[in-house]
């Protein structure tokens, strides 16, 4: 029994904290939030570069080959650091052509999207919590999509989606297509924005069926990753926060009230490593009870890191509370997280019904 | 990542699964012997076969094996679902004998830690007294030296099992004039010297299962101290060197687990199983969230430690204890909201349990009330907190006064 990672995956992970340390610093975060300008394509540029975007895209794809696993190793140092990046997405769209794509649809598509010429992104909630297979209405006949997608990530700038149709299935819309809108949404997130999309008509193919699911928990698993490097992120910025800032003579962590709470938000937030972990490992080899691994780390760890990202804007005091302060950037991160593909509760009705209970 | 034990821990486990099969329940008029005797054979007997102990020297009454986590964990994992008698007290086998191989002498070694092994000998923890809680260093209780005898004086209280035990590990002040930690010595009496007078007090769930000790003139041999005059301090803190025991271990956590989901089928909520509660099923599908956590941190501990890799998993190894307190109250008190009125029916005979003892509701209303020790005993919560705070992110320590 090993539940540890290589060193294969910690290296990954050193690697990807080394760039975006660099190149995605709190700072150039804030700008976007201030409006000053959107992610400078520079550090997706770089992130495609390192293999990101052809993580999980197969070997004789272009691609690196590589798990679910590794690509939520990924997703925790981008939540970490709040990069700016469509990583999710993009990932959810290889899991697509993996689990559903025919081989034209996968020689056309994996080595565009392992080189990142094209980008992609999944179109599937339609809005008021429908992010299950059995919640899309968005209609596909004739080899064209009808149906409007909403909080489509990314939707600007891919080149691919892959839409959630009636009756559970996936098909595949080039964003060329004649029919294809794309409308901003204003968003918590300002770092990962959401779009709404208007599918009239467009071309689309059809992927096979079973991969709506598992693009589903691949992104449960995804965010559940994200959202526990943005909670780590937060303690730390907390208890950074609490060593030097001074009332009454001297630093906040030194009133125990303080470092109770820090410690709280730890104790709930760091054991949860282990399950994310475990349910990337679960869909990598389609082991039984997969899906609700997938489902228990997403609703649970989101849950931990948001009640975490609320402790930490107290624990800032006023400051915390403010645009400028970048705790608002992690706390935002966490909430996309969270709400994103269902809520820990929509998740918990499923966990229930798939326990046995 | 490889979540297999492999062939070598499987067929160690299919070992285990085997002996703990054809070894328990004892058969014949071994099956007519008192409880605590078949408790004590059965011990010997997994001792013996390598099951129970491993890594106890041989000379000493134990497997005489390396360390080997993965080992260890097949092996509880087998013995737990057989059912088998294989828990020692935490006193005894988890503190003394570790504290002896660390500290002791070869003849404290040689006369306590095989029958301690066995169950043969039992211990209480002779530590807090009523002023001295959190701040143990405190205590009072004095032994002074009188010829080749220490004579003791003074109170304990919170004593689990006093009245049972055979012996007491405790620490009493011997060197007065020196400061607070220094002045501490680690003694070991048996618990029928005259003079020692343990009392039991009842707990809030109404056992019987700790005491306070009085001690008057009570006088033991002098060679029974471990270490050396005034190190008991060092001496008792000496197991926690021994990191394994910092692992925790989710069994109980997913064994009341399932105690509840249990309670939630058989509770009738308007004619209907309380399971079928929309409003039940997100609490306890929000609790699996935490249960199903502890159990990967304990793999991630398990691993890490196999690989002579616990610094990189300190973090869990530091938060175990107060997560694992934490998902044993969550239980209890959805437990106690799904029993309803029944909660009010005070529990008596057998439902007067420590921890989970099962799924009928008595039990769980003992439950309710004696989860809450985890938050207590052995380090509270709060005592936990400042240790994760200040090893883990660097916050200050607390400001006391001159002392202490
Ligand atoms: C079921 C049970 C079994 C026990 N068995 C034994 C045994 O066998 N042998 C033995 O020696 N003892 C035993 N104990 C005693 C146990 O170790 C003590 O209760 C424990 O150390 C706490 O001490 P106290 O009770 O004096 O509480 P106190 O130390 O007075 O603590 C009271 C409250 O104050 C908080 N507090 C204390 N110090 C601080 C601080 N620095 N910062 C913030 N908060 C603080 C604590 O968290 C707690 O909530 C047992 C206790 C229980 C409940």
């Amino acid at each position: 029994m090993d539940f540890t990672l290589t060193e294969e995956q910690e290296l990954l992970q050193e690697t990807v904290r080394g760039f975006v340390a660099n190149e995605s610093p709190a700072t150039a975060v804030r700008e976007i939030f201030d409006g000053e300008r959107s992610a400078k394509p520079a550090l997706w540029k770089g992130l495609v570069e390192m293999g990101i975007a052809g993580l999980t895209v197969p070997e004789t794809h272009g691609g690196a080959g590589l798990d679910l696993l590794d690509a939520a190793l990924a997703s925790e140092v981008l939540g970490h650091f709040a990069v700016p990046v469509p990583f999710l997405e993009h990932t959810l769209t290889v899991t697509a052509l993996i689990e559903g794509g025919g081989s034209e649809q996968q020689s056309h598509w994996l080595p565009r999207l392992a080189n990142g010429d094209a980008l992609g992104t999944v179109a599937l909630g339609e809005g008021e919590d429908t992010w299950q297979p059995t919640h899309w209405t968005a209609r596909f006949e004739n080899d064209v999509v009808t149906g409007t997608k909403r909080y489509v990530p990314a939707a600007e700038k891919a080149g691919v989606f892959v839409v959630g149709i009636a009756g559970g299935g996936l098909a595949l819309v080039d964003a060329s297509a004649a029919g294809v809108t794309v409308e901003p949404m204003p968003t918590v997130d300002r770092g990962r924005p959401l779009f709404t999309v208007h599918f009239e008509n467009a071309a689309a193919t059809e992927l096979a069926s079973a991969a709506a699911q598992r693009v589903l928990d691949a992104g449960l698993v995804l965010l559940a990753a994200d959202s526990f490097g943005a909670a780590d992120r937060l303690i730390r910025m907390t208890a950074d926060y609490a060593n030097t800032r001074e009332q009454f003579g001297q630093v906040l962590a030194q009133f125990q009230g303080m470092k109770h709470q820090i410690a709280d938000m730890a104790v709930d937030v760091v054991p949860t490593r282990g399950m994310w972990w475990y349910a990337a490992h679960a869909f990598d080899q389609k082991m039984a009870g997969a899906g609700r691994a997938a489902a228990l780390a997403k609703s649970h760890v989101t849950d931990r890191a948001q009640q975490t990202a609320r402790q930490a804007v107290e624990c800032h005091g006023g400051i915390g509370f403010t645009w400028e302060c970048d705790v608002q950037i992690w706390f935002k991160r966490v909430m996309q997280d969270r709400l994103l593909f269902g809520t820990p509760e929509r998740l918990r009705e499923n966990i229930a019904a798939t326990g046995g209970w | 990542m490889d979540l297999e034990f492999g062939e070598k821990y499987e067929t160690l486990r299919a070992q285990a699964r085997d002996f703990a099969r054809s070894s328990w329940p004892l058969q014949g008029d071994e099956a007519k012997l008192p409880e605590r005797e078949q408790g004590i054979l059965w011990k010997e007997r997994a001792i013996a076969a390598g099951f129970l102990h491993r890594t106890v020297p041989a000379a000493y009454g134990g497997g005489g094996l390396e360390p080997d986590v993965l080992a260890e964990t097949v092996i509880r994992q087998e013995l737990d679902e057989a059912g088998v008698p294989h828990r020692g007290s935490m006193q005894g086998t988890h503190m003394l004998v570790p504290t002896l191989l660390e500290c002791g002498t070869e003849e404290q070694r040689q006369a306590y830690i095989r029958p301690t092994l066995t169950g043969v000998m039992r211990w209480c923890q002779g530590y807090s007294e009523p002023g001295s809680g959190s701040d143990l260093a405190s205590l009072q209780s004095r032994a002074v030296v009188d010829g080749d005898e220490w004579v003791i004086n003074g109170q304990k209280i919170w004593t689990t099992q006093a009245t049972e035990a055979e012996m007491m590990f405790g620490l009493f002040r011997t060197e007065p004039d020196a400061p607070k930690h220094g002045g501490i010595s680690y003694l070991l009496l048996s618990m029928d010297t005259p003079g020692i007078d343990p009392r039991p007090l009842q707990m809030m769930q109404g056992g019987l299962d700790f005491c306070e000790v009085f001690f008057n003139d009570v006088r033991i041999p002098a060679a029974n101290i471990v270490g050396k005059r005034g190190e008991g301090w060092k001496v008792s803190r000496s197991t926690l060197k021994h990191e394994r025991m910092l692992i925790g271990d989710s069994t109980g956590s997913r064994k009341s687990f399932e105690g509840l989901l249990e309670l939630a089928r058989n509770t009738p909520r308007d004619g209907r199983p309380a399971i079928e509660d929309p409003h039940i099923r997100q609490r306890i599908a929000e609790l699996e969230g935490y249960v199903t956590a502890r159990e990967w941190a304990v793999a991630r501990i398990i691993s890490a430690v196999a690989q002579n890799d616990d610094m990189k998993v300190m973090d869990d190894m530091l938060m175990a204890k107060i997560a694992s307190t934490n998902v044993t109250q969550m239980t209890a008190k959805i437990a106690i909201d799904l029993l309803g009125d029944l909660g009010l029916e005070e529990p008596s005979g057998d439902a007067i349990v420590m921890g989970y003892g099962g799924t009928d509701a008595a039990s769980w209303v003992s439950q309710y009330m004696t989860s809450l020790s985890g938050a207590i005993a052995g380090g509270s919560s709060n005592i936990q907190r400042n240790i994760i705070g200040e090893r883990l992110y660097g916050l200050p320590r607390d400001r006391r006064p001159e002392g202490h």
